[in-house]
């Protein structure tokens, strides 16, 4: 065997071996994969408070502010009065404010909504499956998607107006 | 340096080579020194030809013995390291999401616990430098083995059958004689070499010497281990990919119906029941001081598929595809999805129940009222023109500091209700609250109360949902280095020369291990051939000098 066959071989030998580490390298980074902002919000349909079920997807063209709560996260129950004076604010601006609940029943959720005054649409997801989508960890958990379905910012702490304020500025369409 | 040493057969032998290729002479750099070790027959590493590029660098690092001992030791040490502290998925207390872990690994552990955490010992095999140590393992398992097994296929595919006398003379096990002038050199070169091949031995002939050789396969051992070892490795890897491998746990109330995490599948728990075996079914008597010996721990499930899995959340469109029993041992396998009964909670509180009391009518029973804590009917119908309907529930009931009732979790831990009843008749409406056990009504004198009745138990199953598509090539590669194993310890690879030279004769022997089994085969050869040569077995220690030097680079695995 010639050396240059010989170095051809190495060289191939170590390009799979190579490819092989990369591979285990990334797939070890990506097994803790999170959303962030720039990627595409994942689409699901839940069912809402009240009757009908909303798709993300149909919310196209439109701003979403998906926030995720449970009625038993204090800071959440303090951001909702926050929440809902933006929505009154900039509910004709062509942005959608959506409460998703996690995993609690209609009745606790009713008496919570009730109680804080909350007028948005509210969703229930009953079976925490759009929660493990979005890879909620502490709530309350904020995100804010553009009219293209894009997600332009994660927050992950309690809201007050004018962090509500800055970041719908970027998704207003 | 020039890259080929030429020996006096006329052999050209590359750089490194310890016994000529052709004839086995020690190549002259050993000089006078002890006869060199036969590792490798004597050939030379193919690493240690040239040393150039940086190919050739990084080719030689990973084709070091002593380096995998290294990436060995490293990765075992910090294996080790890996269970100081817990990893993250057995932290004891519930934490939400990567702050929380860092929190917990600094407020619990202090600096150290800050330290392992940033190093990702946390998530030890799932961390990018312990995956790179493995990886690096398995390159350098490759390139040794490959380094090796191509010069040592070489040398023994074409066996020396005539050697250089010094070659002999330098074997662990030799012997010489002078057999006589009335010696027939072929016919006892061809008696032998019918002993030999009673014993299993194949014969190689050439002019006045005589090689028999059994059992070369078994230098194999140690290459096939590790390409079991490899394969192994490829499978681990390969789980990362997605859909290959799935190690989740889901906890499943009877009657209810679970999507299985990260499949289209759902799962209804029809029955969980724990059987316990009866006192007579005991072969003796035993003092069990009346508590009780699980026999069976079994959960009766139906499998659904998603045929709306497409979008999230989306009412589920269920098709049964299988049902059957999950026993402790006996999993529910469905395709490639496994569900392994796991764990269980008994008797834990489903649903409260009560009987609504007329008061005024003479503490009339009106009828029965079930607050379901998972899933509580808004409003139900009691008797005729009486419903109940339910205006708060809080699962898991607290009064929050500004005296607001609040729920903790999710979880019916202590289930509050607040219901009303009306009564279509008169128009009243009546508010009491159910509360750790106890009817508040809302204000004294009213006409009804809830009278507490047994409540309602279920039984939560808890199942191990597992999908391993490698678990193949795994079992495959474990097979592979068994048969590695195998060949390479339970078999010797034995090689008896003899030589006839100038009118003596030679007889050397070389065995990879068990060199006791070798000189009992060529003691016996000798013995049958009546020569009167007597045996030398060199102790392993006289060529200890020698064989110190490669140690490092003599370990087969």
């Amino acid at each position: 065997m010639g050396k240059q066959n010989r170095m051809f071989i190495r060289v191939a030998i170590l390009g799979v071996l190579l490819a092989a580490l990369v591979f285990a390298v990334y797939s070890s980074l990506a097994s803790d994969s999170v959303l962030k902002a720039g990627d595409a919000a994942p689409n699901f349909q839940l069912e809402q408070l009240g009757g009908g079920s909303i798709t993300l997807n149909d919310l196209r063209g439109k701003g979403v502010v998906l926030n995720f709560w449970g009625s038993w996260c204090k800071p959440c129950e303090a951001e909702m009065p926050e929440l809902e004076k933006q929505y009154q604010k900039h509910k004709d601006d062509g942005v959608v404010f959506i409460g998703v609940n996690i995993g609690q029943t209609p009745v606790t959720v009713e008496t919570f909504v009730k109680q804080v005054g909350v007028t948005f649409p509210i969703l229930l997801d009953r079976e925490r499956e759009i929660t493990k989508l979005y890879k909620i960890g502490p709530i309350p958990t904020t995100y804010f998607i553009d009219k293209d379905g894009k997600i332009t910012d994660i927050l992950v702490v309690q809201l007050t107006e004018e962090m509500i304020e800055e970041k719908l500025a970027k998704i207003m369409p | 340096m020039a890259d080929q040493r030429k020996c006096e057969c006329g052999h050209t032998n590359p750089v490194g080579t310890v016994l000529c290729e052709f004839c086995g002479k020690p190549v002259e750099e050993n000089g006078d020194r002890a006869f060199p070790s036969m590792r490798y027959e004597g050939m030379a590493r193919r690493s240690q030809t040239h040393n150039k590029t940086l190919v050739d660098h990084v080719w030689n690092f990973f084709s070091s013995v002593k380096i995998a001992i290294i990436l060995i030791v490293i990765t075992l040490i910090a294996a080790a390291v890996g269970t100081i502290f817990p990893q993250q998925r057995y932290i004891p207390v519930p934490v939400s999401g990567e702050s929380g872990v860092a929190a917990f690994y600094k407020d619990t552990y202090g600096m150290l616990g800050e330290i392992y955490y940033l190093l990702g010992f946390h998530k030890l095999y799932s961390s990018w430098w312990f995956v790179t140590l493995l990886v690096m393992i398995g390159m350098s398992l490759v390139i040794c083995s490959l380094d090796r097994i191509v010069p040592l296929y070489k040398a023994l595919s074409k066996p020396r059958v005539n050697p250089h006398l010094s070659f002999l003379k330098g074997q662990r096990l030799r012997g010489e004689c002078e057999p006589g002038s009335d010696f027939a050199a072929d016919e006892t070169l061809a008696q032998a070499a019918a002993i030999l091949k009673k014993k299993g031995y194949r014969i190689y002939r050439e002019g006045s010497t005589l090689l028999g050789e059994k059992a070369r396969f078994s230098r194999w051992g140690p290459y096939v281990n590790h390409i079991g070892l490899i394969l192994f490795l490829l499978g681990v890897l390969l789980r990362g990919l997605p859909g290959m491998y799935l190690d989740e746990f889901i906890w499943v109330r009877e009657g209810q119906t679970v999507a299985v995490p990260e499949t289209p599948y759902y799962l209804k728990n029809v029955e969980y029941k724990t059987e316990y075996y009866r006192e007579d079914e005991f072969p003796e008597q035993l003092d069990l001081e009346n508590r009780l010996i699980p026999k069976n721990f079994q959960t009766d499930a139906v499998l659904y598929v998603n045929e709306n899995a497409d979008l999230p959340g989306a009412e589920p469109k269920l098709r049964e595809v299988k049902s059957g029993s999950i026993t402790v041992n006996n999993p529910f396998v469905y395709e490639d999805l496994y569900l392994y009964q796991a764990s269980n909670q008994e008797m834990q509180l489903a649903a409260l129940n009560f009987t609504l009391i007329d008061k005024q009518a003479g503490n009339k029973e009106l009828g029965r009222v079930k607050l379901d804590l998972y899933e509580p009917e808004q409003e139900q119908v009691v008797a005729e023109g009486i419903t109940v309907r339910v205006i708060s529930y809080f699962p898991d009931f607290y009064m929050d500091e500004s005296g607001q009732p609040a729920t903790r979790t999710s979880q019916p831990n202590n289930p509050m209700f607040a219901v009303e009843v009306r009564s279509a008749q008169d128009g009243a409406a009546e508010k009491m609250i159910y509360v750790s056990g106890r009817i508040i009504p809302e204000s004294e004198g009213g006409r009804y109360t809830l009278q507490i009745e047994m409540p309602d138990f279920t039984d939560i199953t808890g199942l191990m949902v597992r999908k391993d598509k490698m678990l193949p090539l795994i079992y495959f590669g474990s097979f592979v280095v068994m048969v590695g194993l195998v060949m390479g310890f339970y078999w010797q690879h034995r090689r008896i020369w003899l030589h006839l030279e100038q009118g003596r004769l030679y007889l050397a022997g070389h065995t990879n291990k068990n060199w006791f089994g070798l000189k009992r085969e060529a003691e016996f050869l000798v013995e049958q051939l009546a020569l009167p040569m007597s045996l030398v077995l060199d102790s392993k220690s006289k060529n200890s000098a020698a064989e110190n030097k490669t140690k490092e680079e003599e370990k087969p695995t």
